[in-house]
């Protein structure tokens, strides 16, 4: 258990809570400060980025944590509700501020924090209330990390609740036209989801005994381990129905994060109406929240459903990849165009964790990373047209390369990137999951079929190529100037991390392939 | 061996890409715009590979590995690496050369383009990627390279985007690439499950010991070489490669001479000796029906750089055939010396448009030997290789590979005659084609005055390339012996590598040891070269007959097979196919899905929250009518006696005092009664 602090508090709970002290800072400045409130925010997530990559410097990637408390890093534990009650049946109530990061969750941490500081930057351009906005935006960093480093699911779940609210007004207040609907929209169908998880969480919880303390438990490593179910209790026995229910609620709960078809529907709609920030937070961090639940939660805790369901769920990914890619070449705004390949690229995650296979579970997980850096940068260009041109629609553009060569290169090189191509970063993660995927006998033909999705991702990313950049240049964009400085800042950085793990893998496969291993084979037992 | 020699193979792949990112970021900057820089870079880099060339005779094979990454302590590792041998060093010459003198031709030919600095570097990272395919030793490395190959060629293809030909152009290319490598894909799989690893000498070695189960071998060699037939331009996915003429000319030279399609016939080369009886099979009827397809296609085409695309097509298909065959070296052969002649042709068609001012169409010139005598002189030689005419390489490659089919007839029989008949009959047909292309092009009278009187012959910066490259095209180069490649030093240094299922037995097709190849190739030798100069001089005898001497009216000849001929200027159709079913059926199930999206799933979530809402309107109409009646009923109770208590409520002090009074009193009789 390696401990990391700084002036005494662990470095997560800085990770944490730093946002929060950001907001405070952001709420207790008079609105009209709105300079000092844009650089304050930005400044905390440069923060964060510091942070983090001290942690990255004290980040021992031998060590596998995953069910194994030893493993864990920058463990924090304290215990944080301790209610008994005596008389009534539920009996000792006991609920720990744990937080830990191994190579699930410490790729995930990085990517918050470095897609933050983009999402920070690119928010410059808001104009409306901006005290709420940062406000609201640092609180909702704190969600999302939160979710990623918390191992008590009470823990958990209080972050992953904590996150729908700021997001809520995010959209709701700094949204286009149909704002209201697309936040309404977002909060129903996650809470929707939450309630499975709930459920779970509590059946979990009653069904649970800690076999050191003899008490009810939330602590998810504890739950990993089966002696920790008496054979009596609800998930006492491998394989039960109850398993499987509770695997089969917690994956709704999960895959209404990603989305899973059919669950998506919420998420264009979010994309088309949030501002680019956060659609740059949303694809960027949030999704990987549905696929992060699975493999943090879902899967350790329920091998053998994992195992039981991995055809389905190959099915829903399968279906998730293709239908995904066929909606958004039908699209006609830019936006939306975006967020039906992000559902597409999601499938590919979840067909990677449903191989159960060492190659395909690292694929996976680094698809989730590409994905976000990736998936930011093509919405910072939605964003960098939509704000010269007020307008997203495919059809209107056109010769944009020669207009605005800059925007062009950057765009290209996120488009081939999701594309696949090699030297950038999701071509080894997308290699893998297939890899991965057909060494799986049993998804195998699944998987080639999946396969066909880099035709069709081939296709409407070119299309979408031709109608924006190429050809001649409607008269009407004359004026558009091209990518400015600040558009620069936010994006390069993530197109020199997109370059660099094409090239270098090994940059970001080291940090998580021991926890991978011990996963794989920890549920394969 | 020394330390710097080692790692000349790497500079020579890196060089390429250097001259990429300089040119890319600081182009502009650059006097000329970069030009020199690339051109300079891949002449040095022509240099180096000779030198490596040299040091390979005398040194042999040898491959580097280095770690690239690796999952898990004990797990798979992932391996960057090249190797040199008689393969790649040989093309490593190849495609140095060609993209040396396709950069030098481009310097003239693109001169004034508004990006110019940026076809300088794309041609560069066009370079490193065929390089990369070339030295590379192993398969997952060639997939990375094959696609930056596609990357290369959608950027060259379409690098006129403002117009809309080349943009559709460059995105079929890619995406019909894609559809090759899909397959590709899948057999990289098929070989990682059963074998663990990529490198190609661990791949082979692991089939040498049976690690592959037959079924499953096959269906990986066939899929690896789906890989070829999309980069190949091989059937039913050859249609990219005449649309890709949309480039600038000297890419068309480089695309279809060194880089890209020269991809897959690499491609299958290096994986020859893992290929099954029935893989074999496959390739060698794929190669033939695409050499015959597109052969078909060329008679009949008006514009010069398709006549030449769909030649190339058709010559592809021969190196495929020759490969499938068994013919591996006369395969390798023939791509090396179609590279010199095509990129001959092209870059001499190049000329011609550059000098008839960008007319393309071959009815509209003739007479242009007069004009272009150089253009004209290397471009006959070139015409005269390819169509198989002695003391041209052509010759000695095409006619190997003649002899090869029918070697390869001899020994399976049945159906199998049908290979070495297809090649005899492209060979009459190539010779007719290219002559009818020379004949309308340079003899004859001039059919538009006024484009000749201003048509002049180029400069030097671009002829220069066309001398080198005809030259290329001479016999002793490759072999002293005019009418057998046997013996020659080239066929020599490339040698048939054995295959590692020799003996087994496909459908049809049975894979003998090499010295029994020979032997069946001896015998088809003479008969070969006898019946293949026939042909030959039969075609160009028909070309002359219709287009010089104009004896037989074409037009009429038009008429009368006139099906015949609109199928074969349509070019079978297959785009229409294409289009009316893969296209129209992939977009209209995504306006379907799109569709069902909005409609069904969306309705459904839309239609739960109408509902829900319904309920709870009608929650609430209980909870107004029911809930809060009775709640208001209570109120309305209380109000009642509120309003006749507040009459009690007059503000004075002694009503107050009278209602104490008598409450006490009240209270006091009450507590006495209890």
């Amino acid at each position: 258990m390696a401990e990391l602090k700084i002036l005494g508090i662990g470095v997560l709970s800085w990770m944490v809570f730093l946002p929060v002290l950001g907001m405070i800072i952001v709420l207790a400045l008079p609105k009209s400060q709105t300079k000092a409130i844009k650089y304050i925010a930005a400044g905390f997530m440069v923060l964060l980025m510091f942070i983090s990559v001290y942690m990255l410097a004290n980040y021992d990637s031998s060590k596998a944590g995953v069910n194994s408390l030893e493993g864990l890093q920058f463990v924090e534990k304290v215990t944080w509700i301790d209610v008994d009650f005596p008389a009534a049946m539920i009996g000792k109530i006991h609920i720990e501020y744990f937080l830990g990061a191994d190579g699930l969750s410490f790729p995930m941490v990085l990517l918050t924090a470095l897609i933050g500081f983009v999402g920070a930057v690119a928010s410059f351009s808001i104009k409306k209330n901006e005290k709420g906005y940062y406000a609201m935006y640092l609180f909702l960093i704190t969600g999302m990390m939160g979710t990623f480093v918390a191992l008590d699911f009470f823990l958990f779940f209080v972050f992953w609740e904590i996150m729908l609210f700021p997001m809520y007004f995010l959209i709701g207040i700094w949204g286009g036209e149909r704002r209201l609907y697309a936040a309404i929209k977002f909060f129903l169908y996650t809470l929707f989801g939450s309630v499975f998880m709930l459920i779970v969480m509590i059946a979990l919880f009653f069904s649970s005994k800690d076999p050191q303390t003899g008490l009810h438990t939330f602590n998810l490593i504890t739950l990993m381990n089966p002696q920790t179910f008496p054979p009596e209790s609800f998930f006492g026995v491998l394989g039960n129905t109850w398993r499987l229910l509770a695997f089969a609620g917690l994956f709704i709960g999960f895959a209404i994060k990603v989305p899973v078809f059919p669950f998506h529907t919420w998420l264009p709609d979010a994309h088309v109406e949030a501002p680019t920030a956060i659609s740059v937070i949303l694809a960027g961090v949030l999704l990987k929240l549905g696929t992060y639940g699975l493999i943090r939660i879902s899967f350790p805790i329920f091998p053998d459903a994992a195992r039981y369901f991995m055809y389905p769920m190959a099915i829903l990914a399968a279906i998730n990849i293709i239908y995904g890619a066929l909606c958004a070449m039908a699209q006609k705004d830019f936006k939306k165009l975006i967020a039906y390949s992000s559902i597409s690229h999601m499938g590919y995650v979840l067909l990677g964790m449903a191989s159960l296979t060492t190659i395909g579970m690292n694929g996976a997980i680094f698809q989730m990373f590409n994905h976000g850096t990736i998936t930011a940068v093509m919405f910072l260009m939605v964003g960098v047209i939509y704000d010269r041109a007020h307008t997203r629609g495919l059809y209107d553009f056109g010769g944009l390369a020669n207009k605005m060569p800059k925007y062009f290169a950057v765009t290209m090189i996120a488009f081939f990137a999701s594309i696949g191509l090699p030297g950038l970063s999701a071509f080894i993660s997308e290699s893998f999951i297939f890899l991965g995927g057909f060494n799986n006998e049993i998804i195998r033909i699944v998987t080639i079929v999946s396969a066909t999705g880099i035709i069709l991702n081939a296709a409407y990313i070119l299309w979408t190529v031709q109608r924006v950049f190429l050809g001649e240049l409607p008269t009407k964009w004359d004026g558009l100037n091209d990518i400015s400085v600040r558009e620069l800042i936010s994006s390069v950085p993530l197109i020199v991390i997109i370059i660099a793990l094409g090239i270098y893998p090994s940059l970001f496969i080291n940090l998580m392939s021991n926890s991978v291993t011990q996963l794989i084979s920890f549920i394969m037992k | 061996m020394e330390f710097a020699l080692k790692f000349l193979p790497l500079a020579i792949l890196i060089i390429p890409l250097v001259s990429f990112l300089i040119i890319i970021f600081f182009g502009k900057r650059l006097p000329r715009q970069g030009d020199w820089l690339g051109t300079g870079f891949l002449f040095l880099n022509l240099f180096l590979s000779l030198y490596v060339f040299i040091a390979f005779m005398s040194l042999g094979n040898y491959s580097i590995t280095y770690d690239w990454f690796s999952l898990g302590a004990n797990e798979t590792k992932f391996t960057v690496g090249f190797v040199v041998d008689q393969l790649s060093a040989v093309m490593l010459i190849v495609v140095n050369l060609i993209s040396a003198l396709v950069h030098l031709f481009s310097v003239k030919y693109m001169e004034g383009d508004s990006k110019y600095s940026k076809y300088f570097a794309y041609l560069g990272l066009f370079t490193f990627s065929m390089l990369g395919i070339v030295i590379t030793n192993n398969l997952l490395l060639m997939y990375v390279f094959w696609e930056l190959v596609g990357l290369s060629s959608y950027l060259l293809i379409g690098f006129w985007y403002e117009k809309k030909p080349p943009q559709e152009a460059a995105k079929k290319a890619f995406i019909v690439n894609r559809i090759g490598d899909f397959g590709f894909l899948i057999g990289i799989m098929i070989v990682f499950y059963f074998i663990g690893n990529f490198a190609f000498s661990e791949i082979f070695s692991g089939i040498s010991s049976g690690k592959i189960p037959s079924g499953w071998l096959t269906a990986a060699g066939i899929l690896l070489f789906c890989g070829a037939i999309g980069k190949s331009a091989q059937f039913p996915l050859h249609t990219w490669l005449p649309d890709a003429m949309e480039g600038p000319t000297p890419v068309s030279a480089l695309i279809h001479a060194a880089t890209m399609v020269a991809a897959g016939v690499y491609l299958t080369a290096r994986i020859f000796i893992m290929l099954s009886a029935d893989a074999l099979t496959f390739v060698a009827f794929i190669g033939a029906i695409t050499a015959f397809i597109a052969a078909t296609i060329a008679l009949t085409q008006n514009d010069i750089k398709k006549i030449l695309a769909y030649s190339t097509v058709s010559q592809l298909g021969y190196m495929i055939m020759a490969i499938g065959v068994g013919a591996y070296s006369y395969g390798v052969f023939h791509l090396v010396t179609h590279a010199f002649f095509k990129a001959c042709m092209f870059l001499g068609a190049g000329s011609v448009i550059y000098g008839m001012h960008h007319i393309q169409n071959i009815s509209e010139m003739g007479g242009l030997r007069k004009k272009m005598p150089i253009t004209f002189v290397t471009f006959l030689i070139s015409t005269l290789a390819i169509s198989g005419i002695p003391f041209t390489s052509g010759f000695l490659s095409k006619d190997s590979i003649l002899a090869s089919t029918m070697a390869f007839g001899s020994i399976n029989g049945g159906i199998t005659i049908i290979i070495p008949i297809i090649a005899f009959l492209v060979a009459g047909m190539t010779a007719f084609y290219m002559f009818r292309l020379v004949i309308k092009t340079f003899l004859g009278e001039p059919r538009n005055k006024e484009k000749y009187d201003h048509c002049h012959e180029s400069p030097l910066q671009m002829t220069l390339p066309l001398m080198i490259l005809s030259g290329l095209s001479i016999f002793f180069f490759y072999s002293f012996n005019p009418f057998g490649a046997e013996g020659g030093w080239f066929i020599n240094v490339l040698k048939s590598p054995e295959s590692l299922l020799v003996g087994t037995k496909g459908a049809i097709y049975h894979i003998v040891s090499r010295e029994e190849f020979h032997e069946a190739l001896h015998h088809a030798h003479y008969p070969a070269m006898i019946l293949s100069l026939v042909l030959a001089g039969l075609g160009i005898l028909i070309s002359f007959v219709f287009y010089f001497w104009n004896k037989v009216d074409t037009e009429k000849l038009k008429k009368a097979l006139n099906p015949l001929y609109k199928f074969s200027l349509n070019k079978w159709y297959f785009d229409e196919l294409y289009h009316y079913t893969a296209v129209s059926f992939v977009m209209g199930l995504s306006a379907l899905a799109s569709l069902f999206d909005k409609y069904v799933i969306d309705g459904i979530v839309n239609g739960a929250a109408y509902l829900t809402v319904k309920l709870s309107d009608f929650g609430g109409l209980f909870d107004k009518y029911v809930v809060d009646g009775l709640v208001n009923f209570t109120g309305g109770t209380v109000w009642v006696f509120g309003m006749i208590l507040r009459k009690f409520q007059t503000g004075r002090v002694q009503t107050y005092i009278g209602f104490l009074v008598f409450s006490i009193v009240l209270l006091y009789f009450i507590f006495r009664w209890i």
